[in-house]
């Protein structure tokens, strides 16, 4: 059944489905209205689950990882500043291979300060180990938290997860979404069987140090079970979409991409735009499609060629910047598809919250096809 | 991760700790005071780098170390997570004085402030031994370390030890008491009633470090002993804020225990400073006088 509601608590409403036995988190816009959404549950006993308080974002994850090495199911929630403070514990969860689950809220980082959003919080931690997948609505971003239990504590993975849905535009925005019963959840998610955990019957070390001679066999592990991740998330979204009927097994998303010349590509909320600019050019007689990246860590390359395939100019729509070099989405597109043919430029936009339209789209297609690229868009030249 | 082989001790020998290690002696106590039923939580240190070689380990109890300053809130997580299954093992956090006192402090702070029932040891090398002896917010006044050396300027550290008992005291901490290597059946007593004892207890205990302080490895528990024979180290116990039991002595002076260890060596050579060892002496006196640890003539010792 369909519910009005807000991003934020179509989220909270799911976690609380997906039976997390401990909670830990830091509040900060916009993420708060999640957490404070789960404290409530919690105080009203919809929620068994013991919910810490913490003082920093920085001990928020640290307890999760003792919570999730204990044996326990563990949540957490945040964004921005709150990611970067997060850093170093994300390096080592996923280092202890903990199948923690963190949705991010994603806003831009300061300085300027700024609370609206972009993406570059989430991509700025693209080499931390955590899977990471990008929602388009909320929906897409309820349904995805229970793919990504799914896949995170699945043995052959092991690995935590960022659930990654636009600031605002998503999180405080009143949808239509479809939140699965308790039941259908239980169905669909088992109870979490930990691979290994802190058992005084059972005592085993956690996170000794290496020596050179069996540092790299540990990374080179965790990038296995990154690319294993692939595989796993297909075939729990395909489980997903038998029961539910909406299918994200794929890591990427062709939007009228069969026969288009140009393709944008892009993550997130500004996909929605996007396809209605699509449709829009098309109408105009150019075309035009569009890529959707859902799956950013492990990067689905592979299957970025295969559905760019016979485009012959690509816009990559970044929302974050490796400042000195270029857009996070665009740099790994462009090496993705290296000597295919496809011109790939990339545009820099919608940087903390600037709005980004339909014919703003249109225009940066336009600019793609005559070969200006790799820019901020948007820019207000007036206040440089 | 690594299992333990069967028919060890709980902490084994043959880590990779210098001779004379105060903070392993510390570790093996630890665990004989706790027994199995525990999960041990350590730091980025010293203490987690000799015990833990991977393949190896030293812990025959689970054991995690996370990062440097994190222990505290990890504990919090496996409390809870504990919690939450109905089980029933303790969870002890051992941590160094840096990670303590200086980085970890803001974990500590919320986890005391939550009330999670953890017990917190830190072992008090008086330094940050594993990067090669720099000072921390519980280096003694005076001592040389390679960020607080002694110079033509420069007494060695400026600063006092920070006094971490009575802030986790101020926390509200049921129980918080001091240690030391030199009486092991004490640290360990005092272990067990932390474990036992609801809600965040604290326990400090010093560990000499031979390596870091300049000593000779068989003299560790010499120069720990000598701690508190001056009054330079109180062993106290405090519950509910209140100091209840300090362990008497008939003090020596601070001489004895400085000029035995080459952090203090510059108060001796080339020019004696007499300045600078009458201001530790007072340090001792003030401590004296604070937890009524002189033998008075008449007074047995305890
Ligand atoms: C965030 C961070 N900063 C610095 C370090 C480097 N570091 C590792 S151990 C350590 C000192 C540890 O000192 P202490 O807690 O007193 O333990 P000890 O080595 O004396 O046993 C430092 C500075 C680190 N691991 N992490
Ligand atoms: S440097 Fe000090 S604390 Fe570290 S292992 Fe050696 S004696 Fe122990």
């Amino acid at each position: 059944m369909l519910e009005i509601m807000e991003g934020s608590h179509a989220v909270a409403e799911i976690v609380k489905r997906c039976r997390p036995q401990v909670i830990a988190a830091y509040p900060i816009t916009p993420q708060t209205h999640i957490v404070e959404a789960l404290a409530q549950m919690v105080a009203d006993c919809e929620l068994d689950a013991d919910y810490i308080t913490v003082e920093s974002e920085f001990s928020a994850l640290s307890a999760c990882l003792g919570a999730s090495a204990a044996g326990s199911r563990v949540y957490s929630a945040t964004t921005s500043q709150g990611l970067a403070l997060m850093f170093e514990v994300c390096f080592n969860v996923a280092g202890l291979r903990q199948p923690i689950v963190m949705t991010i809220a994603n806003r831009s980082l300061g300085a300027p300060l700024s609370i609206w959003n972009d993406q570059q919080d989430s991509i700025s931690l693209r080499d931390s180990g955590w899977l990471q997948v990008y929602a388009e609505d909320n929906q897409e971003a309820v349904d995805l938290h229970m793919i990504a239990y799914r896949v995170c504590e699945d043995h052959d993975v092991l690995l935590p997860a960022f659930v990654c849905f636009d600031g605002y535009v998503l999180t405080h925005t009143y949808e239509p979404v479809s939140i699965p019963t308790q039941e259908e959840v239980d169905a669909y998610l088992p109870a979490f069987n930990p691979y290994q955990r802190l058992d005084a019957s059972n005592p085993l070390s956690f996170g000794m140090y290496a020596t050179p001679d069996y540092y790299m066999e540990f990374r080179y592990e965790i990038d296995r079970a990154q690319h294993r991740a692939k595989e796993v998330f297909a075939k729990a979204g395909r489980e997903f979409a038998r029961q539910f009927e909406r299918d994200y097994s794929a890591p990427v998303e062709g939007y009228r991409l069969e026969d288009a010349d140009t393709a944008i590509v892009a993550m997130g909320s500004i996909c929605g735009t996007a396809k209605d600019a699509v449709d829009e050019m098309r109408d105009a007689g150019k075309t035009a499609g569009l890529l959707k990246i859902r799956m950013f860590r492990p990067f689905p390359a592979e299957e970025i060629r295969d559905a760019l395939k016979g485009v012959s100019t690509v816009a990559v729509l970044d929302r974050n910047i490796s400042l000195g070099s270029g857009g996070g989405v665009g740099t790994e597109v462009k090496a993705a598809l290296s000597g295919s043919g496809t011109a790939v430029y990339d545009y820099i936009v919608a940087l903390g919250g600037r709005d980004i339209r339909k014919k703003d789209i249109a225009g940066i297609v336009d600019l793609a096809e005559e070969g200006r690229g790799d820019m901020f868009y948007g820019l207000r030249t007036e206040v440089l | 991760m690594t299992a333990v082989p069967e028919g060890c001790d709980l902490f084994t020998p043959g880590h990779r700790a210098c001779g004379g290690c105060g903070p392993a002696l510390a570790a093996r106590l630890l665990l004989r005071a706790t027994g199995e039923n525990v999960i041990v939580v350590n730091s980025t240190g010293c203490m987690e780098v000799f015990s833990t070689p991977y393949p190896e380990t030293a812990w025959g109890v689970p054991w995690i170390h996370s990062l440097f300053e994190n222990a505290a809130a990890v504990a919090s997580g496996i409390e809870a997570s504990l919690k939450k299954q109905g089980r029933s093992e303790k969870v002890v956090c051992i941590c160094g004085d840096g990670a303590t006192f200086d980085i970890g402090m803001l974990c500590i702070s919320g986890a005391f402030e939550r009330g999670h029932d953890i017990t917190y040891v830190c072992y008090d090398n008086e330094a940050y031994m594993n990067t090669g002896i720099q000072r921390s917010g519980a280096t003694p006044y005076a001592a040389s370390t390679t960020t607080s050396p002694a110079g033509a300027c420069s007494p060695g550290n400026v600063r006092p030890k920070k006094d971490m008992p009575a802030i986790l005291a101020a926390h509200g901490a049921p129980y918080v008491a001091t240690a030391s290597i030199a009486y092991p059946a004490d640290f360990e007593k005092k272990v067990r009633r932390a474990i036992n004892t609801p809600g965040p207890c604290y326990i400090q205990v010093h560990t000499p470090c031979c390596t870091g302080w300049g000593f000779e490895s068989s003299e560790t528990i010499n120069m720990a002993k000598l701690a508190i024979e001056t009054g330079l180290w109180v062993n106290y116990e405090m519950a509910n804020g209140t100091v209840e039991k300090a362990k008497k002595v008939k003090r020596k002076p601070v001489e004895e225990y400085l000029s035995r260890q080459k952090r203090f060596q510059h108060l001796f050579k080339p020019t004696r400073r007499d300045d600078l060892i009458a201001e530790i002496q007072r340090i001792a006196d003030a401590n004296a006088e604070r937890f009524g640890i002189d033998i008075r003539s008449k007074e047995p010792r305890e």
